[in-house]
């Protein structure tokens, strides 16, 4: 797939000598959902800001569909849209008014058709002409939206999008990210919670101490970082595991009275059916089983775990 | 040139001192109709002509100058702190526009404002005192010129702010006294020798002298001098200005 946006070598060291961000290395694909996953003060919002030109970069480059952010910075700055992470809007402008004003901002004519539509979209054309200072927390994120959507980037920037939102507003703001992405609109975004990513992203990448500690496919890093277990209770408990289980690396759980078997749910050979038969002929009984599959938080824990 | 994106910064800035009407124009004009009952009419009545000029009329120039002053520094100093105090100056670092670009909507709305208010107290003057302009296009060329230099300036506070005492500090401690003592209220000429070579050092003498010589055809100092001391201030903050883009002095980390 093509990418749109280049980082080469980014590095970050504030005037307060904190490295905010050591060599990045990341390329993101056309129309992709990328999520950027890390605790706080990774490096994630200091990584956007220098993207969107907010933030100098200390060595390193950034390419936005071949632009140079510094060199050519009309062109890339042009082609993205930046919802940050505060509800940071002017309060006595109308709602109109001020999504006008970020369309004119980055260079486009006027076009009240294609505002009404942003507004429609995000819910809030029937607050058009109310002051910013009167809408709730969840519209004035949505405004946000429609403020970075209003000159139609084709890179989308939502940081923390849906922090300190409700459920209902959570499940809408990821409907209108997937249908932005169907539109061909490539979105990164970054998150605390775990589940938005794996709900959402195509990709995602782990930044840690202002390190990107991993870029993967999240069916494949779930594939290759996720653990599948199976549990078994036994009808008896069981002091210790016959030798001849051995090979199977099972983990003696609840005084005895459980046995834990992980395997690779991708694998082509799971090793369930042997290890039932060896279950078997070692005469252990079991009265019931379930498995469960590590989802991305578990993932994203170790991994910060390692990164410790 | 990001033409619409400086039209939606001059635009947004206008939009602002509509809705803020009374603290934006009403209130300058009406404090500086009370100098003129005041020293014009009450007390302006008792003092005698100077170079020729009744004294209500004489303080015109002068109080168009403090409004003039006063009013582009605040507008322009506000126009920029405010964004960078709410936040949303995020939008105007990230958006595809220059710092010159950026300046010049901003300057440019600043001193907009301050101009026609100029205008306004110019009329309201007109109200009061009879009124006379000897030369209406250098009165224009100054009034012009210090409103942008003066909006300017305030851009340089705005940036420089950190917060609201700051944003106070130089127009209340500074340019106000600065005005008041420079010959806003009196002729130079009036001052005891060694105060008239103080008050030389005093840059809004030549502003103040230059504008009334554009109404009166009388100036304290030479008008290529008040010429060449506006244009030198301009130049100077200018120069600060272009500095503060080069580096990013408090707007970029």
């Amino acid at each position: 797939m093509q990418t749109i946006l280049s980082v080469s070598e980014l590095s970050k060291t504030y005037d307060s000598r904190f490295q905010a961000l050591k060599r990045i290395n990341l390329d993101i694909r056309r129309g992709e959902i990328f999520a950027l996953l890390g605790p706080n003060g990774a490096g994630k919002t200091t990584l956007i800001s220098i993207i969107c030109g907010i933030v100098k970069a200390s060595e390193g480059s950034v390419r936005v569909d071949g632009h140079d952010i510094v060199a050519d910075y009309r062109a890339a700055r042009a082609m993205i849209g930046l919802v940050p992470q505060e509800l940071t809007t002017d309060a006595f402008e109308s709602v109109w008014a001020t999504v006008s004003f970020s369309r004119g901002l980055f260079g486009k004519p006027a076009n009240p058709a294609h505002i009404e539509k942003v507004l429609r979209d995000l819910s809030l054309w029937e607050k058009k002409d109310n002051k910013i200072i009167t809408l709730s927390g969840g519209m004035k994120r949505r405004l946000l939206i429609a403020k970075a959507l209003s000159h139609e980037p084709e890179i989308l920037f939502l940081d923390e999008p849906t922090a300190g939102v409700d459920v209902n507003l959570r499940r809408d703001m990821w409907q209108l990210v997937r249908s932005l992405q169907a539109s061909g609109v490539t979105i990164i975004l970054t998150t605390h919670y775990i589940d938005e990513a794996e709900e959402m992203a195509d990709r995602i990448g782990v930044i840690s101490k202002g390190e990107l500690i991993l870029v993967d496919d999240k069916a494949e890093l779930m594939r290759k970082l996720g653990k599948k277990q199976m549990t078994l209770q036994l009808q008896t408990p069981l002091p210790l595991l016959p030798p001849a289980l051995a090979a199977y690396q099972l983990e003696l759980a609840s005084d005895g009275n459980e046995l834990i078997y992980t395997f690779d749910a991708q694998g082509e050979r799971t090793g369930i059916v042997a290890l039932l038969e060896d279950l078997n002929d070692a005469g252990i009984v079991f009265k019931d089983l379930h498995t469960t599959q590590s989802s991305l938080e578990d993932i994203f824990v170790s991994l910060m775990k390692e990164a410790k | 040139m990001n033409w619409h994106a400086m039209r939606a910064i001059y635009l947004f800035e206008m939009a602002r001192t509509r809705r803020t009407l009374l603290q934006s124009v009403i209130s300058p004009v009406i404090s500086t109709s009370l100098y003129f009952v005041v020293f014009g009419a009450a007390i302006g009545s008792r003092i005698d002509e100077i170079e020729g000029i009744s004294y209500g009329a004489f303080i015109v120039p002068g109080l168009i100058m403090l409004s003039l002053l006063t009013q582009s520094v605040a507008n322009a100093s506000f126009g920029i702190y405010f964004p960078k105090f709410t936040g949303t100056i995020y939008e105007l670092l990230s958006a595809p526009v220059s710092y010159i670009e950026i300046a010049a909507a901003y300057v440019g709305a600043a001193a907009s404002k301050s101009i026609i208010l100029g205008l306004i107290i110019l009329a309201t003057a007109g109200l009061f005192v009879p009124l006379q302009v000897a030369h209406p296009v250098w009165m224009l060329l100054f009034l012009v010129l210090t409103a942008v230099t003066f909006s300017l300036f305030g851009f340089i506070i705005g940036i420089w702010a950190d917060n609201f005492e700051k944003l106070q500090l130089v127009p209340l401690l500074i340019i106000t006294p600065l005005t008041f003592l420079g010959g806003s209220f009196y002729s130079i000429n009036m001052l005891p020798p060694v105060w008239q070579t103080i008050t030389l050092f005093n840059p809004v003498v030549y502003l103040v002298s230059g504008f009334r010589w554009s109404f009166y055809d009388a100036a304290d100092v030479g008008v290529g001098i008040s010429l060449a001391m506006t244009l030198l201030f301009l130049a100077v903050f200018l120069a600060v200005v272009a500095w503060i883009f080069k580096t990013g002095y408090r707007l970029k980390s």
